[in-house]
């Protein structure tokens, strides 16, 4: 079995539009997986039926008891998040590492488990995909996306499925981190942009440090000739091959609006992606 | 004041908000707390670097020799940062969110406090407007103790922050203690449903926010009768326009090009202004 993630240093660079049109192109084959807990949006085109819902426990969060609390601010001062004040927890800041407990003088402050979200297995057009949504403004989505993957690699081999494919989040952070490792090949969004230029420099460094082997594809590069140059030359410095290249065409968003992957459209879009794919299953 | 500019989805024109609006309202701090992938200097070219430092975070040192593998370190540690063997003791240095209870529950006292880079911190100076942003190292998971180390720094009546994208742990270090946040999206169905999200991370946190509509022209009006449904104010609408594009990806800011934003940017202060009276 392959695990391919599409990822991007920069948002907004298409990965979702991307794993939209690659799950119909590999309908059958792949089991789809949502690794953007914080952003989800694939299920905007896939439109899954969920058929098993999990619940997510993230970290534990610390309760004060009122009646047991003699306010003698000991667990303000240990705790390194500056989660407690005013002998109240704010579970926002606190990251569970339960610090507080072991100060507080009267055994005042317990840990609980909260539920910090949800991980789907559902049913769509092109076959399972597993998908989650973190409550907002919850932590631990990397721990959110190493469930998404255990749930997707369960399914892929119950159906015998020889590839999972990922849309992962943007930035190089811990979700980022948790959707790239173990996997076969990354697929790198990217647009030529001085900020998609940059952020794309960086992410690749991500890609090497982790040993996953990626191919670049440049997104709207027509928008700006000289930029997707500099994206080519990066590219070539650095050893690594590019997939393709999308034009920019207004006919996306309609698609987007339309509940419709890009391959589901007549369009040069629709065909770049098509050639993206067959580079990516030679690659595999 | 503090105003933070924010979105559920990526790409929809957070740097671009900002920067354009520090551009255009005279003395300013604009913080880049999208420490994983920081873009908001990239626009000030003529910036004059001030100075740069490491962000550290506190990791535990193990004194291997006073250590007698009790283990009582790696049972309290809540991010399996620890791994005690027969013969040492191994950390995980990435997972370590430096919380210290380690060393409090050494019986032996072998745990002192040690530190540890994680990126870096950048001040730089443009005209009026002063820079700040964290750089995360490539490897690097946890950006929210470079966040706060960002956000410490800065000074002044009127600070600016441009957040990560997303509705996670980094978007609520960089929102927290805003006055108002300014949410930016696309007149999309994906636009739409990750503000969404933001907008009840920020409710959540009780601070003031409205909506700048990126992009418009192109799309649904879901983004308006989803604002107007939940009263949110739009306090400004950029249009697609092919001019604005070509001009943000050399990394110029559009409203010196095209001046007549200046003014609407100015504006957006002013209703940003209103909107916390």
């Amino acid at each position: 079995m392959k695990q391919l993630v599409v990822i991007s240093g920069k948002g907004g660079t298409g990965k979702t539009t991307m794993t939209a049109a690659l799950a119909c192109l590999a309908r059958g084959v792949a089991v789809v997986a949502d690794c953007d807990v914080d952003a989800p949006d694939l299920h905007l085109l896939l439109k899954p039926e969920i058929r098993e819902t999990h619940d997510f426990f993230g970290l534990q969060t610390a309760r004060i008891d009122p009646a047991r609390c003699i306010e003698c601010g000991e667990c303000e001062k240990a705790c390194r998040f500056d989660a407690i004040r005013d002998f109240r927890v704010d579970p926002r800041s606190c990251e569970g590492c339960k610090v507080c407990t072991l100060v507080c003088p009267n055994e005042a402050i317990s840990m609980v488990d909260s539920v910090s979200g949800h991980a789907y297995v559902s049913e769509t057009r092109f076959g399972t995909m597993v998908h989650a949504d973190l409550f907002p403004g919850e932590e631990a989505s990397g721990k959110l996306v190493t469930m998404v993957r255990e749930l997707a690699f369960k399914v892929a081999e119950r159906e015998r499925k020889d590839l999972i494919l990922i849309d992962g989040s943007p930035g190089i952070g811990c979700p980022v981190i948790a959707s790239l490792t173990g996997t076969d090949l990354a697929l790198v969004m990217t647009e030529p942009s001085i900020s998609g230029v940059h952020d794309l420099a960086r992410i690749l460094g991500v890609t090497e440090h982790f040993g996953i082997e990626p191919l670049v594809c440049v997104n709207k590069y027509d928008l700006s000739p000289e930029m997707t140059e500099e994206i080519e030359g990066l590219c070539r410095d650095l050893g690594v091959d590019i997939a393709g290249k999308l034009p920019f065409d207004p006919a996306v968003v309609e698609a987007m609006i339309s509940e419709k992957t890009l391959v589901e459209v007549e369009g040069p879009v629709g065909r770049a992606i098509r050639s993206v794919w067959e580079k990516v299953r030679g690659r595999l | 004041m503090i105003i933070s500019v924010a979105s559920g989805k990526g790409g929809t024109g957070k740097t671009l908000v900002a920067t354009n609006l520090a551009a255009s309202i005279g003395e300013v701090t604009l913080l880049d707390c999208d420490v994983e992938e920081p873009n908001s200097y990239l626009f000030f070219p003529d910036r004059e670097e001030e100075a740069s430092f490491d962000c550290n975070v506190m990791i535990p040192t193990i004194d291997e020799d006073k250590c007698t593998r009790c283990g009582r370190c790696s049972e309290f540690c809540a991010y399996n940062a620890l791994a005690v063997f027969p013969q040492h003791v191994l950390l995980f240095k990435e997972l370590c969110h430096g919380c210290g209870g380690c060393g409090l529950v050494c019986p032996e006292g072998a745990i002192s406090d040690g530190t540890r880079t994680i990126g870096k911190i950048f001040r730089a100076r443009s005209g009026d407007v002063r820079l700040l942003w964290g750089e995360l190292n490539l490897g690097e998971p946890m950006a929210t103790p470079l966040i706060r180390s960002v956000k410490a720094e800065a000074k002044g009546d009127l600070v600016l922050i441009d957040s990560p994208p997303g509705t996670a742990c980094p978007v609520i270090e960089a929102v927290r203690g805003s006055d108002f946040c300014l949410l930016v999206t696309e007149p999309t169905p994906f636009g739409l449903y990750d503000l969404s999200i933001a907008v009840q991370v920020v409710r959540g946190m009780k601070i003031p926010c409205g909506v700048v509509v990126n992009r418009t022209g192109v799309g649904d009006r879901g983004v308006h009768d989803y604002c107007e449904r939940e009263d949110i104010p739009i306090l400004l609408e950029i249009p697609m326009k092919r001019e604005i594009a070509v001009l943000y990806s050399r990394g110029v800011l559009f409203s010196r090009e095209m001046t007549e934003w200046q003014g609407r940017f100015c504006d957006l202060l002013a209703r940003i202004e209103e909107e916390i009276r």
